[in-house]
């Protein structure tokens, strides 16, 4: 079997690295164990803590007995409301200071009898091994007043109300008069449906050591946004910022999971102070459930009005999501149905209920994921009605600029996704009819759905050092999970300074570097793109000016436009010099630059950029079912995507995370979902038994293609990557069970007894 | 408390252990030895899989007692092209699944060569749908399963 990357080199011109499927530096860490994990770094007084985790939706903690656990040997403390010392209240959301997204909940845990949420930690044990203080906060017996809670959330969803908006982010919009162009529209269709919770279920669970040395604390965490985690902490626990050190080299799988500071790494931190010892809190699996939010469930409606001829009148996007009473905040769920087809009236809409429950928090694609599933379920269904082929569909509305806003595309190449698509995917052989595609006894259906995903940067400050050797040491907070973030970070570097790529060195992963960007919203690496580049071109300058103050130097006199970073140094027709040289001769040790960016004028940037410009990556998805005629069993049997991501820095990194979205998706479509029980808010399978990921045998070969177009608005025309895999994917599914089946499943995921 | 010894990756290790402790936390928790990861404890993630007489095992629900002068190989005594397979064909992400998947991938080798059968085939080469099959106990949220597979087929084949 064959692996494909991407089939065209970048059009870059000048890159020796960039593009190419370079080996992840970290790979010899990762495949011999070497890697250490947040949970792996040993203190000699380490101690150990489990959590007590409430077991009512909401009330008040009357009593909570600690004395059988505290009876247990080799027990240190038992910390509850009633004993803990008190962190500062969690800081209110505010787009003025983003780092105030941090704030998981409301809740100061330990510091209320309040309890919001089954689940909720009530008390923590620390104890000198991890099995005791696991047994002993078994023991610890709480009594509760219980107080009416709303947890249910089908029952709830009829009375949402609408959202407030966050400026960051899309929410709703109207255009024309959408409901009277759908009830006069001779096709059309109106479709409700549903999607479950989901969770993150990174194969890490959230684990964290803390060790505090006076009122320094370091935390070894796996974390997605190193200053915000940070700044958290420090108001927390009321020590300056510069007093919280985050070590954070490897997170074993994120997915938005670890963008914030939840209960485990802040109860980590209270329970080394309170104890001064060094603590380990390694959550359980059930613990990350009860801890960490996951993604909203969401209930969607929308309807489409067509002419006979497939262009649309109508679109109507409106969803439901669930927030909590206690945090969390509004998913963009018909943020990509502005951009993505061009009809006259448009009703766009997001409601929100608030419940009794852990809020949600961003997971891969918050919004988009779950959006794209209806409003592409709803474009195959119309094109069924029409009875037109879905790509024909598509093309017959591909916007020319944004369709409600009327804002310019930067890049837009969704007509050439679908047509490389449909060739390498073998479109033209699928029969259009219903359930009469056969491989044996499999009945096969193919389907296809659009990826979408917006592209945003946020600031990053990068330092780059030349050292005397010609090493460059490239610096930033950045996040590693498993992106490849050191390596493309290299190659960007390693062709900026035109040196081999194997003399760059990336430090990231510690608050102690320049901050990074978050590893969020798919710009990590574009905005460190930017950053290295802005540093980088700051170097050769220096390094320019350097050399032309040497008597003798060949650069003597030149500018740097005239001159080619390569070969280690600065080069032109008539003399070149190595950094290693210009360095020696100015009897230099090092030379560095640094770039800047602030958050207040990248907040400003955006909300404004967004009303002028729609810049996003952009895919087309392809799924091949078969499904079994006997029990409706849906399996993927093949997979491909073609997408617009811009410039592809590393095919091999890039064609994995692509892929990983995907898998994401296929598990979202046909298994994944978290239970929450009706009437007191209980997660009921808070497990990997009962939580039913993609494993080996439900993955097929995924081929992934790269248009690798650079967008002409972006640092090296690079797009985000992270999550515009996962859109789309669903629906991709459904449409193509529909085309085996001839059955539409609104509700996910599509598990055999909908079929049946 | 009883004393155990076993071998780890090739050197003798004895410890008191309480009898309730799991193999994976003496290894992790006792001996230092954190290659083999926790992901659930409860034998559903394939994780903390590690090769005990070169058979492999979720570590999470093996309790440390029952491996009293057994022999365990974890990812840090592994020296095996998989490694290197792996990297090439970039099978992880994160890379916190990785020990468990290439421990599991060579006894998998081992349990095929040995002629065990799966629900895919009892006997034959093995192939794509064989090795997918054969290794769905380690669960990979990355997604990198494509990259596994092929480094895992390039090296058996």
């Amino acid at each position: 079997m064959s692996v494909k990357y991407a089939e065209t080199e970048p059009a870059t011109g000048k890159s020796t690295y960039v593009g190419q499927g370079v080996d992840r530096r970290d790979g010899p860490a990762k495949t011999t164990g070497q890697a250490r994990f947040a949970a792996e770094f040993p203190y000699p007084d380490l101690a150990y803590a489990a959590l007590v985790h409430a077991t009512i939706a909401r009330g008040r903690i009357t009593a909570l007995d600690t004395t059988a656990a505290r009876a247990v040997r080799g027990v240190i403390d038992v910390l509850t409301h009633e004993n803990a010392p008190a962190m500062k209240p969690a800081p209110k959301m505010s787009v003025l200071d983003l780092s105030s997204i941090a704030s998981g909940t409301s809740v100061n845990y330990l510091a209320t009898d309040e309890v919001h949420w089954n689940g909720q930690p009530i008390a923590v044990v620390v104890a000198e091994t991890p099995e005791t203080a696991r047994y002993a906060a078994s023991l610890v017996r709480p009594s509760y007043q219980e107080l009416p809670a709303s947890v249910d959330f089908a029952a709830e969803e009829p009375n949402a109300v609408p959202e407030k908006g966050i400026p960051i982010m899309e929410s709703g919009a109207d255009k024309g008069d959408a409901h009277a162009a759908l009830a006069a529209a001779p096709v059309s269709v109106d479709l409700r449906f549903s999607t479950p919770p989901y969770n993150h279920n990174a194969i890490e669970p959230h684990a964290t050591t803390a060790v505090w040395d006076g009122d320094h604390l370091t935390l070894h965490e796996g974390a997605q946004n190193i200053p915000w985690l940070r700044k958290h902490l420090a108001q927390r626990f009321g020590v300056p910022e510069t007093s919280v050190r985050i070590l954070s080299p490897y997170v074993g799988g994120a997915f938005g999971g670890k963008s914030r500071a939840w209960a485990g790494t802040l109860l980590a931190a209270l329970a080394a102070r309170a104890t001064g010892r060094a603590v380990r809190l390694a959550l359980t699996r059930a613990g990350v459930y009860h801890t960490v939010g996951g993604r909203t469930p969401s209930a969607q409606r929308v309807a489409l009005g067509a002419d006979a001829a497939g262009r649309l009148t109508a679109l109507i996007h409106t969803s439901v999501s669930r927030t909590a009473r206690i945090g969390g905040m509004p998913e963009p769920i018909t943020a990509a149905s502005h951009h993505l087809y061009a009809a006259p009236n448009i009703h766009l809409a997001q409601n929100v209920v608030q419940l009794d429950l852990l809020p949600n928090t961003f997971m891969r694609a918050p919004g988009e994921s779950i959006g794209t599933f209806a409003v592409e379920s709803a474009m195959d269904e119309l094109a069924w009605q029409l009875g037109m082929d879905p790509i024909e569909l598509r093309m017959r509305n591909e916007p020319e600029r944004g369709p409600v806003g009327g804002q310019r595309f930067t890049h837009r190449m969704l007509k050439e996704a679908y047509a490389l698509g449909a060739e390498r995917f073998g479109w033209s052989e699928r029969d259009p009819r219903p359930g009469v595609m056969r491989d044996g006894r499999w009945l096969v259906g193919m389907g296809v759905a659009t990826a979408f995903h917006p592209s945003m940067r946020m600031p990053a400050q990068v330092t780059v050092r030349l050292e005397a050797d010609g090493t460059l040491v490239v610096r930033s907070g950045m996040h590693e999970m498993g992106m490849g973030t050191a390596t493309v970070q290299a190659q960007i570097a390693a062709d900026e300074m035109g040196v081999p790529l194997e003399s760059v060195h990336v430090e990231y992963g510690d608050s102690d570097l320049p901050p990074g960007p978050g590893a969020i919203g798919s710009v990590q690496t574009a905005s460190a793109a930017a950053g290295v580049i802005d540093a980088c071109a700051k170097l050769k300058k220096s390094a320019l000016a350097l050399a032309r103050r040497a008597p003798g130097s060949p650069l003597r006199g030149r500018k740097l436009e005239e001159l080619q970073a390569r070969d280690g140094g600065l080069h032109h027709a008539r003399g070149s010099q190595t950094y290693a040289e210009i360095l020696t001769a100015a009897g230099r040790d090092h030379l560095e630059a640094e770039s800047k960016a602030g958050m207040l004028g990248f907040v400003a940037r955006t909300v404004l950029e967004r009303r002028r410009k729609v810049r996003a990556a952009t895919g087309a998805q392809f799924c091949e079912v078969r499904v079994d005629p006997d029990t409706m069993e849906v399996r993927v049997s093949r997979w491909l995507g073609v997408f617009d991501v811009g410039t592809v820095i590393n095919a091999k990194t890039a064609a994995s995370q692509l892929r990983g979205g995907i898998v994401m998706g296929i598990g979202m479509a046909l298994s994944e979902q978290t239970l929450i029980d009706g009437r007191d808010g209980r997660i009921v399978n808070p497990s990997l038994s009962e939580y039913h990921l993609p494993v080996h045998a439900d993955v097929p070969h995924i081929d992934v293609h790269y248009l690798n177009e650079p967008d002409p608005t972006t640092p090296l025309g690079l797009l985000g990557i992270g999550e515009v895999g996962i859109t789309g994917v669903a629906a991709a599914v459904a449409n193509a069970v529909r085309h085996a089946t001839g059955r539409r499943v609104l509700d996910l995921p599509i598990t055999l007894d909908k079929l049946l | 408390m009883p004393e155990i010894r076993m071998k780890v990756n090739g050197s003798v290790a004895s410890l008191e252990v309480e009898p309730w402790v799991s193999l994976l936390d003496a290894l992790r928790e006792r001996l230092g030895v954190t290659g083999p990861k926790k992901g659930c404890d409860q034998g559903a993630c394939g994780a903390c899989t590690v090769l005990a007489d070169g058979v492999r095992i979720n570590s999470c629900l093996a309790l440390a007692v029952q491996y009293d002068g057994r022999e365990i190989t974890t990812i840090e005594g592994v020296s095996h092209p998989l490694q290197e397979a792996f990297i090439r064909h970039d099978g992880f992400q994160c890379g916190y699944c990785t020990p468990g998947q290439i421990c599991s991938a060579i006894g998998m080798l081992a349990e095929h060569t040995a002629g065990m059968p799966s629900a895919v085939a009892d006997s034959g080469p093995l192939t794509e749908a064989e090795v997918r099959e054969r290794m769905s106990g380690n669960l990979c949220r990355c997604g990198a399963y494509n990259g596994i597979v092929d480094a895992i087929m390039e090296v058996s084949g």
